[in-house]
């Protein structure tokens, strides 16, 4: 039993979505409070998006309640997969958008506006690209740039869905960075990942979820062998470094060639990556 | 030569038609933007098709054909948006059994009952004669709601146009856009109907925008040269309309082709590579 947040922004309570006929969300019970950090975790399908796409508002429940506190700012950021590179946006372009039915309605935008882009990408350390087009940056550029966009927007929850997908450890870290410097700010943060140990273990609340939430809480306790395999449909083991908890794929060969070449099996990072998305 | 050029400034329809036939492709040019860009361009293809259903039993019930057509565009323009949104069968399907049923029915409407006056290959490929006060006036309308709605609702066009999940968080009614832009396509083929033909007009969305993006990576910019590009295309190709006695939707079109192909060779790698995102969108 999860203790309510005493500032609740976004509460869901007994929430069943589906597509068609088939519930992609059972009984679902989250409440994010402010200023919170919660990484939503489980295999592919397992209804991370959608649950994200609740929360922001885009799709409504056929069962359930969702309640948002009153005038709250929501800003949401798509996977980098679903976005049309090709599109003909510079980045200044792109992320005013976020200004969008604010008291301006003309095209164009005024000096204020101007002003307050410049701030924002100098923020993210991408003040430089403001006229480039977003195809022409690098994936970490990319990334900033649509946090850019939703920064701009003064949000007071963050939604990302997979921000890390794609990305090396180097851009991983650096994003990592940014999003706990946002939250040390005050800004609630829900992203949905597969990254275990990259992303999940670092937060400090972890949602285990497979069309039902099986885990809530913090990493080294929702983070064990027993809740993943509930989630995963897949035996892990689960290790202790630095205090932080550590996820290895348990896979192992059910009898070894006898020829064989002896293959130390380290307890890698991407192996657990790997095991939690089967084909 | 200037005499030979200037002659068909002479004559009322000419002028008229030189009219519509620069406003409808200076309107088909900055519709045409959202409408490549979203991806649209089928839908755009189908709903002139459509239109032509309305346009064969207006002309045989002897209702005005603006209205009557209109009335058909507009609630073809409400289904194929709504067979989009829900996704309740494959849209393209859905689309394509809607306006080609329409078409047919228009075809099948005036073997029956024959023509009734009304000029039947000026509706499929347009035709600078039957261009009257009332098209100027029409066309004049649907350009006026057309700018308006871009002027006013540019930042909403813009963010429903290139992400419309981000946007329908961020508080724009992304239902209420896509239905404004689908009642303005279905107005702008209607009003460009007699100049154009219905079996043209989505050439004339597809190419001034596909050639703006040739051009530009800004959206704001792509905007002014596809309405330009679009304006051109309509006032030579009327131009070369009378000249030749071909018919204008023809004519135009080959005009705003041979600009592509130009633009095309001209822009080198980076052109082809920003239109073929394009048509990828």
């Amino acid at each position: 039993m999860i203790e309510r947040p005493r500032s609740t922004l976004v509460e869901l309570a007994g929430l069943t979505y589906g597509y068609g006929s088939e519930a992609v969300l059972e009984d679902i019970d989250i409440a994010i409070g402010c200023g919170e950090f919660v990484g939503i975790v489980g295999p592919s399908g397992a209804g991370k998006t959608t649950a994200l796409r609740v929360i922001a508002g885009s799709l409504r429940p056929a069962h359930g309640r969702v309640e948002r506190r009153a005038d709250l700012r929501i800003a949401y950021v798509p996977q980098v997969e679903t976005i049309n590179w090709s599109f003909p946006v510079s980045v200044r372009e792109c992320v005013l958008m976020a200004r969008v039915g604010r008291d301006r309605r003309l095209p164009w935008s005024s000096r204020a506006e101007r002003a307050q882009v410049a701030a924002v990408l100098a923020r993210l350390d991408i003040g430089n690209l403001a006229d480039r087009h977003i195809r022409e940056l690098s994936g970490g550029q990319q990334q900033r740039v649509f946090i850019a966009r939703a920064l701009l927007g003064e949000p007071e929850l963050l939604l990302m869905d997979e921000p890390t997908s794609g990305v090396d450890v180097r851009l991983r870290h650096e994003l990592l960075h940014l999003l706990d410097d946002l939250h040390a700010r005050g800004l609630a943060i829900v992203l949905t990942t597969h990254d275990l140990n990259g992303i999940a273990a670092h937060l400090p609340r972890v949602i285990c979820l497979n069309r039902r939430v099986i885990g809530d809480g913090v990493p080294h306790r929702v983070l064990t062998a027993d809740v993943l395999e509930r989630t995963y449909g897949a035996s892990m083991e689960v290790l202790e470094h630095g205090g932080m908890p550590v996820v290895v794929d348990s896979f192992r060969r059910h009898a070894p060639h006898p020829h064989a070449p002896h293959v130390a099996h380290a307890p890698h990072a991407s192996d657990a990556h790997r095991s939690e998305t089967p084909a | 030569m200037i005499d030979e050029l200037l002659r068909p400034f002479d004559f009322e329809f000419f002028r008229n038609g030189l009219i519509v036939a620069t406003m409808a492709g200076a309107l088909c040019g900055a519709i045409g933007v959202y409408v490549v860009l979203k991806g649209m361009s089928y839908i755009g293809h189908g709903l002139s098709h459509a239109i032509f259903g309305g346009f064969a039993a207006s002309a045989l019930l002897g209702v005005n054909f603006l209205l009557g057509a209109g009335a058909w565009g507009i609630a073809s323009a409400f289904m194929i948006n709504a067979v989009t949104r829900r996704r309740v069968i494959g849209s393209d399907a859905a689309i394509g059994v809607i306006t080609t049923a329409s078409f047919a029915l228009g075809l099948a409407l005036f073997a029956l009952f024959g023509r009734a006056g009304t000029n039947f290959d000026a509706a499929l490929f347009g035709s600078i004669l039957g261009v009257g006060a009332d098209d100027v006036i029409a066309i004049g309308v649907v350009s006026l709601l057309a700018g308006t709605l871009i002027f006013l609702r540019y930042r909403a066009l813009l963010f429903t146009t290139f992400d419309p999940e981000v946007a329908d968080v961020a508080g724009v009614n992304t239902a209420r856009i896509d239905a404004l832009l689908t009642v303005v396509l279905a107005a702008s083929i209607l009003a460009t109907m007699q100049v154009l033909g219905v079996t043209l007009i989505a050439a004339v969305l597809v190419i001034p925008a596909a050639v703006a993006r040739m051009l530009t990576n800004s959206f704001a910019r792509m905007l002014q040269l596809a309405t330009g590009i679009g304006a051109v295309c309509g006032f030579v190709g009327m131009n070369l309309s009378y000249h030749l006695d071909v018919q204008s939707g023809p004519t135009i079109v080959l005009v705003a082709a041979t600009l592509f192909a130009a633009v095309f060779f001209a822009t080198g790698i980076n052109g082809r590579r920003r239109a073929a995102g394009l048509m990828a969108s």
